[in-house]
């Protein structure tokens, strides 16, 4: 190739080039063709009724989904609740203990875990919890959003306290400071920001799951705060509302698809907003 | 930062003994002293057991999943044993399941997804980490990534009320004029239904794909470049000899971690892709997946053979994804030495 001729070589360089320039405008295009369509339709079916008012009986016109966006709530601090505790409680065994084998095992089962595909977390929340009580429960629909969590924070909880320089923590042991407490106090502390945007990274991630709530939260149309119930959630009512016939469902569909984007969108943002002030900078 | 740490708990319990004055008082530090190791000694080990309990529940969430898929699948396994993923029957009112066709269903839309989301990852993947100014650089990523943000169900709503219109309309009566002859694109044009699917599906891998080939492509070292670029080649020279073909078993990885999160994805597919038990040869024609059965019939399934043989779709998927991601997993791993592939984020 090399020997070829110049002009040759240089025409293929600027074609592949044109490529992959052309391929992020066509991977970008339907980006901004989602968004765009969603804030035009979004906005205008947006009203009053639809963030106060609950479902209207099928076919009849107005309602909102006032339920389905307080269930979400519900159903992803149950979520919190399971997931965030666990996952920085492995990231910080990963990245404080688990430098031997058995380190090695977990990571790859987090790794496994966050494989697994959504609808499969479903059936076994369905199984451990709905089955166990009887019941839809907004509880089951935690326990599996939850478990989805945990893999996602663990390992970028980890990768952040590796980058927390180790001259710090010897700084600690040298004054007498016990491990635990270096690591909750100093460790953990200094990574707190890359260890919110994991946390907020996988809340974004898991806020829009709708599959796994199919057959635990289950939805519901009026209101339910009550953790052992069925519970609306909003990506369930968006799912239920795209593929009616009825064309005020659809408009709602399309409100409640932009609540759901916005609320991913400002927690992304919110990200990298943390992320960029850098606790790293000063240390401190 | 150490100052606002916790001064009391240094002054009081780790005072050292020479300050003290008498022999009782030195005697008394020495046993507080003692005593603050051992109970530090015991909170030490008390943390460290918390935090390998945290760890060891991830290992029992695996074997939680793979115990309650086998078990709940059981009389579904006894009825049909290993035939069950050879028949193409899927009758409920009779009892009757059988799980080719969603098998069949669920690989040909994941690799249409990768045959159209592969050179697109890859050229975007170079774009961005060899091409592009500096200073588009980031900006870029960070909307690969709001694609990555995007929920499932989101993507199926913009699918049936945009993607699919498009598709009737102008894709597929254009491929059936000029590509009707390899057969794949016959029949009625419906928009909803292969096709559709696996346009979907390549949308949403192809975050996953491109952010773990920058990863993989950015963890190539700067002399390599130099070094090809020193010998007088083109840029795109310099990326296939020095970047490419270093960074081939992790972008292999990636590839391979975008089917497996196209193989199991669930909502959107169930939107688009038509919903009916068939193998079809044509692209424009229905056809069902083994997540959407799940989400169409689980919570709808009356009698107990009916919801077993679904949970033997999600052992069945669970499987399949399981082994597709430890192969991606140790391509990418072979890579990047370990750290985190995050193939999810």
């Amino acid at each position: 190739m090399i020997q070829s001729k110049y002009w040759w070589r240089s025409l293929q360089d600027k074609v592949i080039v044109g490529l992959a320039a052309g391929a992020t405008f066509v991977v970008l295009a339907p980006l901004a063709a989602i968004f765009g369509y969603l804030v035009y339709k979004g906005v205008g079916s947006l009203s009053w009724n639809f963030l106060t008012q609950i479902p209207k009986p099928t076919g009849e016109t107005g309602g909102g989904m006032a339920n389905a966006i307080v269930g979400s709530g519900l159903i992803l601090l149950i979520a919190s609740l399971i997931g965030v505790p666990m996952g920085i409680g492995t990231g910080i065994y990963l990245a404080e203990f688990g430098k031997k084998r058995f380190g090695n095992l977990v990571r790859f089962t987090a790794d496994v875990l966050n494989g697994v595909p959504s609808i499969v977390i479903g059936i076994v929340a369905y199984a451990l919890v709905v089955v166990t009580q009887k019941r839809f429960s907004a509880l089951a629909g935690g326990v599996a959003l939850g478990i989805m969590m945990v893999p996602i924070i663990s390992r970028s909880t980890e990768e952040m306290l590796l980058m927390v320089p180790q001259s710090l923590r010897e700084a600690a042991w040298g004054l007498g400071i016990p491990q635990w407490r270096t690591t909750l106090s100093i460790t953990l502390r200094t990574a707190s920001s890359g260890i919110i945007t994991a946390v907020m990274l996988s809340f974004a991630r898991v806020a829009g799951e709708s599959a796994p709530l199919m057959f635990t939260a289950f939805g519901n149309s009026y209101w339910n705060f009550n953790i052992n119930q069925a519970t609306a959630a909003l990506p369930l009512q968006i799912f239920y509302y795209a593929t009616s016939p009825f064309d005020d469902e659809r408009r709602q569909a399309w409100a409640g698809a932009f609540i759901l984007i916005l609320l991913i969108v400002v927690s992304m943002s919110l990200v990298r907003m943390v992320a960029s002030r850098g606790v790293f900078k000063g240390g401190n | 930062m150490l100052k606002q740490m916790n001064g009391p708990l240094l002054k009081t319990k780790f005072q050292p003994a020479s300050e003290v004055s008498s022999p009782e008082d030195q005697a008394a530090a020495v046993s507080r002293r003692k005593t603050a190791l051992t109970s530090s000694r015991f909170a030490d080990a008390a943390f460290r057991y918390l935090m390998l309990g945290c760890a060891l529940s991830v290992l029992a969430i695996v074997v939680l999943i793979v115990r309650e898929l086998v078990l709940s699948s059981a009389l579904s396994r006894n009825a049909f044993g290993l035939k069950f993923f050879f028949r193409q029957a899927w009758d409920p009112v009779n009892g009757d399941f059988g799980a080719l066709p969603f098998i069949y269903g669920t690989l040909v839309s994941a690799l249409l997804a990768l045959f159209l989301a592969v050179p697109l990852s890859v050229g975007v993947a170079t774009f961005t980490t060899e091409l592009c100014p500096r200073k588009l650089r980031s900006l870029l990523s960070y909307m690969v990534e709001l694609l990555a943000a995007i929920p499932s169900v989101i993507y199926g709503l913009w699918g049936i009320f945009v993607l699919v219109p498009i598709l009737r309309l102008y894709v597929e009566p254009f491929l059936a004029k000029y590509f009707g002859w390899t057969g794949l694109f016959g029949g009625p044009q419906f928009g909803l239904g292969m096709l559709g699917a696996g346009v979907i599906l390549a949308i949403m891998i192809i975050p996953v794909i491109t952010s773990i080939t920058r990863e993989v492509m950015s963890a190539v070292p700067t002399q390599q470049r130099e070094g090809v670029l020193a010998l007088g080649s083109t840029r795109w020279e310099m990326i296939r000899v020095g970047v490419l073909r270093n960074a081939r078993t992790g972008i292999l990885g990636a590839i391979i971690l975008g089917l497996g999160r196209a193989l199991g994805e669930t909502m959107a597919v169930t939107m688009l892709i038509g919903n009916r038990p068939e193998i079809a040869k044509s692209l424009f024609a229905p056809g069902y997946t083994l997540a959407s059965v799940i989400a169409n019939e689980f919570s709808e399934a009356a009698d107990d053979l009916h919801r077993s043989a679904l949970v033997e779709i999600g052992l069945a998927l669970f499987l399949i994804t399981l082994l597709v991601n430890i192969v991606a997993q140790l391509m990418v791993w072979s890579i990047t030495r370990g750290s985190a592939a995050r193939a999810t984020a």
